[in-house]
């Protein structure tokens, strides 16, 4: 019945623009409550020292801190810190009210109710689950990693993730749909398997798990930077009298936790990643065999399962190992996470290999 | 605290203290071989080894590999003849098996057995050993609280405490922890760890990781791989002499121990997405029915498809592609046949235009090739040209052009049987010089130029067979003794995984001390390794130690005082260091900016 099915599947591209457009949205709010966010948090703080007297030293900071982010002392930046991290695990109906936030986060459950219908439309009109070819897989994809970034909010404050999340989803799911969408076909033989269930859904999952964790290494090293900065800081006003306050970053930082809190969740995110990714590996392996009648061979593919696989492996050693946790261990989540993106994209696209299921000729 | 259980630049290690590096010792050859094990063995050796893998792995994805794309192997070289060589210097072509990635996986390895023994040993002799004593000083800790209970109805406060800790010795009990007792005069206090498993997930997920290479490195010694063709109504014999096209043997197999069996091809079936509908000329469904004779037994039928393998004593048979094998019939101008065979012809697109070479060495005056395509369904180009427009038989011709000469195939160099070297041949039929070349349909002859004879493509179904033209399947067959070790192996790491990144392990401290006031009790925790919730487990076993001691729930110091450590350190040890002393755990929110609470 192609009719039907070709109907359904012009619904379902419908639902993803609008989706696409509501993120749009919610990207611009999550935005807005980012740069609005330093502000609320010096105000807030501002009403705190008003009413408990300071000591000198604090205050002095404070002159800094006040004139537009510059420079903070690192105790202003560590009792902050510690503030934050009390906000991130704050329990659903005690967290802060960032108006735009809230905004952000109703709009992304909006966009994602489309997503999802349109990747169940998908399905439905492929008569099989929606992750056979690279749009289809973009579309899971990306809706796994609204997912689970909705779902990761029930347990921490994560909202100042929100604009790097829809600001991923969006580039992804629309690059997508202009790139990547193909009609519905039936499916080639090779892909008939349970092992395309398991095996590609669980990758998504780990990708979106590992993409979270990215973008909180990211955070921790700009927290790191303005930690670094502060105690630099502090030891050159130390030596010479006076030394100019510097900039320490994007103001919203100070609404974040430590580097160090950003670096446990983000290694949180990275080891279930790394599990998933694990399965994925094995399951993959399993399916080769069946398929191709030998579990490794190393295809294109397959290398870079592997090299991601590796990666990760390394950037655990590295969390573990003297002189490597911190910052050392998050660029390697980053590096971890850019060969996710490069394995997705660039391989399947361009590097010849038995895996052939991206539907573009 | 020192901790013999992982390398020593652990990030949990101590740093090392700056004697040893100041006073370095002279070292002899022991000490040399010493030292060089334990730079082997470190942890940041581990991870540069890693890198150095996942690093070096990436050229064999750029490069075409000779194991797993041999045409692109030539291509290249046909591309690049400069670069070839130099490529092919560096192994560049077989990273996988180069000197280079394999001596970073073997050093990787080594490190890892040289990590996982004594680590073993050492958890061998902490499992059995006792919790260990209570320090002197738990509000040293990052974890930890503090309460202070009013000793009631005149009980002796040295016996309250002994009570208390009671309490707490069964409370960390149920709770799975290994309890041990070390009361010291007046103060009672109880020492309890848990997580055992996450040291024995990391030794078993590392090494089953030792045990995954072993059997992929066994497993391939082993294995043997074959290709085979089998035509519609035609056999295959499993023997290396007979049946296989290729054959590929690991090092330790015996060929001539095959399983005896023959596989007899009854039919094939693949169906085309028809014109009009959506991925129209799309193949799939491909199922290959076979008939298998294994000796001594009765024949048996059973369908080979992709993804679904046939299993043979002990071998897979794998349906690796399909085509179509025209019969073609050649008699010579008496009207003898001098050749007669199903030929098999290669597909070289998706509407299976294929390409096929028949040699007629003997019989005619002089040795003859032809060179042809078939069109499963034969459409005319705007060039006049064939193609095929679908991949079924809608309408099945076969063109050949014919050539007379030398087939190069007396001397005994052996010749790919698809491919027809025309050096020393003179063409007769074709485009090149302008004769129309040889245009057949099923049941059809043709004669051939100068008088040699004729040609025939039959009609297979006047031999029983169920179409026109027969078809055939390519098949691999396999034996990998290794695989399903590797996946046990690889199965067993990933539970070793699990428990070793989820489990958590720490150590609890509850000590209660008698005092003028009351009974003072300390909790503390201490994590050993990742720990997200040592914290809250801190705060929860002081507010369910307080309940079971009667203390008003309100006055657990879970909610009180300490609580701030408690809520503020969990799963955020940096944040902890500030909070813990409460000096500067002042949140800055405002009470009007603080949200109502929604219990
Ligand atoms: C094939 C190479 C290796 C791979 C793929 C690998 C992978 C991993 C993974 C995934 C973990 C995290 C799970 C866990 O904590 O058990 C881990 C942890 C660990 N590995 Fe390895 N490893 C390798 C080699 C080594 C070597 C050579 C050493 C010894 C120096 C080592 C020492 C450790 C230690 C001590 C931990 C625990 C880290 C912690 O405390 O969190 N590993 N490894």
């Amino acid at each position: 019945m192609p009719e039907t099915g070709l109907s359904l599947d012009s619904a379902s591209v419908v639902l993803v623009w609008t989706a696409i457009a509501i993120y749009a949205l919610a990207f611009i709010a999550y935005a807005v409550d980012l740069a609005r966010r330093s502000d609320q948090a010096l105000k807030a703080k501002d009403a705190v020292e008003a009413r408990v007297l300071v000591g000198a030293a604090a205050s002095a900071g404070r002159a800094a801190g006040g004139a537009g982010g510059a420079g903070q002392t690192i105790e202003e930046i560590r009792a902050e810190e510690a503030a934050a991290g009390v906000d991130l695990e704050a329990r659903i109906g005690a967290r802060r009210r960032y108006l735009w936030a809230r905004i952000g986060t109703s709009l992304t459950v909006l966009g994602f109710v489309f997503h999802v219908g349109a990747t169940v439309l998908r399905g439905i009109a492929a008569e099989r689950v929606p992750w056979s070819n690279m749009y289809e897989f973009a579309l899971t994809g990306t809706t796994l990693v609204i997912a689970v970034y909705l779902v990761v909010l029930l347990r921490y404050d994560l909202r100042f993730l929100g604009s790097f999340v829809t600001g991923l989803v969006i580039v992804l799911l629309g690059g997508a749909i202009l790139a990547y969408y193909v009609e519905v076909v039936p499916l080639a033989d090779p892909l008939k398997s349970i092992w395309l269930v398991v095996h590609v859904f669980v990758a998504s999952l780990a990708t979106a798990l590992l993409a979270l964790a990215f973008a909180l290494s990211v955070l921790q090293l700009m927290q790191h930077r303005r930690e670094r900065l502060a105690v630099a800081a502090a030891a050159a006003s130390a030596s010479t009298e006076g030394g100019k306050p510097r900039r320490q970053g994007p103001r919203f930082l100070r609404t974040l936790p430590s580097a160090d809190a950003l670096e446990s969740l983000a290694y949180r995110f990275t080891i279930i990643g790394f599990i998933f990714w694990t399965f994925t590996l094995i399951a993959g392996s399993i399916w080769a065999n069946d398929a191709w009648g030998r579990y490794w061979g190393f295809d294109t593919k397959e290398v870079w399962t592997f090299v991601i696989w590796v990666l990760y492996a390394g950037y655990i050693h590295a969390r573990a190992t003297r002189g490597w946790r911190g910052t050392r261990s998050a660029w390697l989540s980053i590096v971890g996470f850019s060969a996710v993106m490069f394995n997705f994209t660039i391989v399947n696209q361009f590097f010849k290999g038995l895996h052939v299921y991206s539907g573009l000729s | 605290m020192t901790d013999p259980l992982r390398p020593a630049d652990h990030a949990d290690a101590p740093a090392p203290s700056g004697d040893s590096a100041i006073a370095q010792p002279k070292l002899g050859f022991v000490g040399w071989t010493r030292w060089g094990w334990r730079q082997l063995t470190s942890m940041r050796t581990a991870l540069v080894l890693l890198l150095l893998l996942a690093v070096a792995a990436i050229p064999g994805s750029i490069v075409p590999q000779r194991s797993a794309d041999p045409n692109g192997v030539s291509q290249f070289r046909v591309d690049n003849p400069d670069l070839f060589p130099i490529l092919d210097g560096m192994q560049l072509f077989d990273v996988y098996t180069s000197a280079w990635f394999s001596a970073i996986y073997i050093l990787l390895f080594i490190s890892l057995i040289g990590c996982v023994i004594p680590r073993t040993k050492h958890h061998w002799q902490a499992l059995r050993a006792r919790p260990p004593r209570t320090p002197a000083r738990l509000a040293r800790l990052d974890d930890h609280a503090e309460t202070l209970i009013p000793v009631t109805g005149g009980e002796d406060p040295v016996v309250a405490a002994g009570r208390a800790i009671d309490l707490a010795q069964a409370q960390l009990k149920r709770g799975g922890y290994r309890v041990e007792r070390y009361d010291r005069g007046d103060v009672a206090s109880v020492s309890a760890e848990r997580g055992y498993l996450r040291e024995t997930g990391n030794l078993v997920f590392h090494g089953a990781l030792v045990g995954v290479l072993i059997a992929v490195g066994v497993g391939g010694g082993l294995t043997y791989t074959g290709q085979t063709v089998i035509t519609e109504g035609a056999s295959f014999v499993n023997s290396p002499g007979l049946g296989y096209t290729s054959f590929n043997p690991g090092r330790f197999v015996d060929t001539n121990a095959l399983p005896p069996y023959t596989v007899t091809l009854d039919s094939f079936d693949v169906t085309y997405t028809p014109i009009g509908e959506q991925g129209q000329g799309q193949a799939g469904d491909f199922a290959a029915h076979v008939t298998v004779q294994e000796p001594g037994q009765d024949a048996r039928e059973g369908d080979i498809r992709v993804n679904h393998p046939l299993d043979v004593v002990g071998e897979r048979l794998y349906l690796m592609g399909n085509g179509y094998a025209p019969t073609i019939t050649v008699r010579d101008a008496d009207g003898n046949v001098v050749f007669r065979e199903d030929v098999e012809f290669l597909p070289q697109d998706a509407n299976m235009t294929s390409l096929g070479v028949v040699k007629v060495p003997d019989g005619l005056p002089q040795q003859m090739g032809l060179v042809g395509f078939f069109y499963p369904s034969a459409a005319n180009l705007n060039t006049g040209a064939f193609t095929s427009a679908f991949g079924d038989l809608l309408n099945p011709m076969l063109t050949l052009d014919v050539y007379v000469g030398d087939l190069g195939i007396d001397d005994g160099t052996p010749r790919n049987v698809y491919a027809l070297d025309t050096g020393d041949m003179t063409q007769l039929t074709g485009r090149a010089i302008d004769v129309p070349s040889l245009e057949l349909a099923p049941g059809e002859t043709a004669d051939l130029p100068d008088g040699l004879g004729t040609v025939t493509f039959e009609n297979a179904t006047q031999e029983g067979a169920p179409e026109a033209v027969k078809r055939y399947v390519s098949l691999s067959v396999h034996r990998d003794v290794g695989a399903p070790w590797v996946l046990t192996f690889a199965i067993i790491a990933l539970a070793g995984l699990l428990a070793a990144l989820f489990v958590p392990r720490r150590r609890m401290w509850v000590k209660a001390t008698p005092t003028d006031a009351g009974l003072r009790i300390e909790y503390a925790g201490l994590a050993r390794g990742e720990d997200p919730a040592i914290a809250a487990a801190v705060a929860q076993l002081s507010r369910e130690h307080g309940e079971a001691l009667g203390v008003p729930a309100g006055d657990t110091p879970g909610d009180g005082g300490a609580g701030g450590a408690a809520a503020g350190g969990s799963g955020v040890s940096g944040a902890s260091d500030a909070s813990g002393d409460g000096a500067d755990a002042e949140s800055p929110r405002p009470p009007s900016e603080t949200p109502p609470k929604v219990d």
